[in-house]
């Protein structure tokens, strides 16, 4: 039946009488289609724009800092501020067992002035323990991270992030050169690309911390206390959370209910919760393309509802001269399953080209460059598409099915009927 | 080749029943040529229709060619009528989108028949209407009577048994009327059984016997001894 020409010279013959009608119908199954691939098209791209910008982190990590408590408690009033340290430091790699790595990040106190030879430049300089590398998602360019080796020795070293190699280096290789922070010499061992702290400032430089507590003298006192936690679910993560606080508050003697005294930022709940966004966001999508479509299907519907009508007299001719039910549920079902396949073929065809262009010529970063960030590579996927030809030819089905047996009910004499 | 014994049919109109065909007995040789006449509402277009196999009878018998019709499947009754039987109306219903020898090779395709040779079969048949040339024109093309012709070619081609014709010169003038007419009887000389539908006199009385239909019954028979 399927590969009987006859059959498709029929169906072929029909559309050319009626063209516009056609038309009209597989452009709204057309425009469903088009409508659905550029939705999913553009929540992949938004996906993946706020994917790669939330990516540098790494989601499987918990960060704490210090506050400002808001309750008095043990004769202690509140607004009392509080600062993590290297004992909180030791104290949470001890006490909290899911912890992997553990690294603490501190400061500079003054003005950093930061150069190499004649150049100079306003960077970011961050004593870091070396298991800081495990938090930051970075991007080793050249040279190496730095170690434990680094730490204990109290080597002066420097990893600098390429921006900063940029401005000081000029294309200089800077393996092995020297640059001065406030006048101490620092060898750069390595240069790093991308990381969670990369801003719209001029680079970061990390240097082991037990270096900047001498030089700096620094008391012990941490911007930060961050950790990884391995692979972790939300609700272990949340545990952990209120663990901290509660060590946290026995160590600075705090109300171990307020929140406010130190400050937890967890990442896995981000992550989670960022994932639940988009899983919610995808379906509702899925949801308004598939209403759209079913818009589309039910145009078909109806126009092979007036097919029908139109041709009774034809269908009862067909008939008186032999034809069986079977041939003539075939015939309409066929040419609802070609007129949704074939215009819905047209709007994925649209819809995956529009894509293409828009990701080929980067035309997001020309027009808008803001949105462009968090809005990368739109595009759907093989799979996508398949599964909206498959839908397409189903729901073509559908539609050309009650129709047809409508069609294949209709009584000769009733057709043959000459009023 | 017909034979009714008892014929009933009725026809639900909203909730009440509409007796139509109250007990018709009737026999049709082979190699007859009949008329039904009667007046609109005498029921003869029911009887049509179930002779036709377009429409099943409530009560009664029915044979065609000696085999009893019941109440059989659509798509079986769609063979016998492709097989046994050929129609020719009186709006000829042709396919407006199909050639005048696709319109003729249409029963041969829901035989199954191949493309190439039901069209040469239906070219044989359309030249034996004399209308050859006319083979690849478009229905609206044609004349009625060639209409009519190219309709009464396309009951033909399935070589069938018996021809039914329902008003087949209700829209033709006097001319083409004649010609038609003329067609059928020589179809009916060649040894088909013809029966023909009609309420005018004249197209009856070509038959070889009139049978008189008045609400429901035959009143009459009426030989009227060409042969």
């Amino acid at each position: 039946m399927l590969f009987d020409i006859d059959v498709w010279q029929e169906i072929f013959s029909t559309i050319r009488k009626n063209k516009l009608r056609t038309a009209l119908t597989g452009f709204s199954v057309a425009v469903g289609i088009f409508m659905l691939v550029i939705l999913l098209g553009a929540s992949r791209g938004l996906k993946n724009g706020v994917e790669s910008s939330f990516s540098n982190e790494s989601s499987n990590s918990m960060t704490v800092s210090g506050w400002r408590t808001t309750k008095p408690y043990k004769g202690q009033n509140s607004g009392r501020d509080i600062e993590v340290d290297n004992q909180d430091f030791r104290m949470l790699g001890k006490r909290i067992n899911q912890i992997a790595a553990i690294a603490g990040r501190t400061y500079i106190p003054g003005d950093e002035s930061i150069s190499y030879k004649t150049q100079f430049g306003s960077f970011r300089a961050q004593p870091v323990h070396a298991a800081y590398k495990e938090l930051i998602k970075y991007n080793l360019l050249k040279g190496r991270m730095m170690n434990s080796e680094d730490e204990k020795e109290r080597r002066k070293i420097a990893v600098i992030q390429d921006k900063v190699e940029k401005s000081l280096f000029k294309g200089e290789n800077p393996i092995g050169k020297f640059i001065e922070i406030n006048n101490t010499k620092f060898k750069v061992v390595g240069v790093f690309g991308k990381t969670s702290q990369n801003g719209n400032d001029n680079g970061t430089i990390y240097i082991p911390i037990t270096v900047g507590e001498i030089l700096y003298s620094t008391r012990g006192e941490l911007v930060e206390i961050g950790f990884t936690l391995g692979n972790i679910t939300l609700k272990d993560s949340k545990a952990i959370e209120d663990k901290v606080q509660s060590l946290l508050a026995k160590s600075h003697n705090f109300d171990p209910t307020d929140k406010s005294a130190i400050w937890i930022d967890n990442n896995i709940e981000e992550s989670k919760e960022f994932v639940q966004t988009f899983g919610a966001i995808e379906s509702g999508i899925w949801l308004i393309g598939i209403f759209t479509l079913i818009l589309g299907v039910i145009g078909v519907f109806n126009i092979m509802l007036i097919v029908v009508k139109e041709r009774t007299k034809e269908i009862g001719v067909r008939k008186a001269l032999g034809a069986t039910p079977r041939s003539i549920v075939g015939l309409i079902l066929l040419e609802s399953i070609f007129i949704t396949a074939v215009s819905g073929y047209v709007g994925l065809f649209a819809g995956v080209s529009l894509l293409e262009i828009v990701t080929r010529f980067d035309l997001i970063q020309k027009m808008s460059p803001d949105v462009a960030m968090f809005f990368m590579n739109p595009q759907v996927d093989m799979g996508v598409a398949i599964t909206a030809t498959i839908v397409l030819v189903i729901t073509g089905a559908i539609a050309g099915f009650i129709p047809a047996r409508r069609a294949s009910k209709i009584k000769p004499v009733d057709a043959l009927r000459d009023e | 080749m017909i034979k009714l014994e008892k014929i009933h049919k009725s026809y639900a109109v909203g909730k009440n029943k509409l007796h139509v065909l109250k007990g018709v007995d009737l026999h049709i040789k082979e190699g007859e040529m009949i008329s039904i006449m009667g007046s609109s509402g005498s029921g003869k277009s029911t009887m049509l229709n179930v002779l036709g196999l377009l429409d099943i009878h409530d009560e009664g018998n029915y044979y065609l060619d000696g085999m009893p019709i019941t109440k059989m499947s659509e798509a079986k009754a769609a063979e016998l009528r492709n097989h046994t039987l050929g129609f020719v109306f009186q709006s000829f219903n042709l396919i407006s989108f199909k050639n005048a020898m696709e319109n003729v090779a249409l029963p041969l395709y829901y035989r199954g028949i191949s493309r190439s040779k039901r069209n040469k079969l239906a070219l044989e048949y359309l030249d034996k209407m004399g209308l050859k040339e006319w083979a690849l024109h478009m229905p609206n093309e044609l004349s009625g009577g060639q209409k009519q012709r190219v309709a009464i070619a396309r009951a033909l081609i399935t070589d069938p048994k018996v021809i039914f014709a329902d008003e087949p010169t209700g829209a033709l003038d006097s001319k083409t009327t004649e010609e038609v007419m003329e067609v059928l009887k020589r179809i009916n000389a060649e040894g088909k059984t013809v029966v023909i539908v009609t309420h005018e006199h004249d197209i009856g009385e070509m038959g070889d016997r009139m049978i008189i239909l008045k609400d429901g019954v035959i009143e009459k028979i009426v030989d009227t001894n060409h042969k």
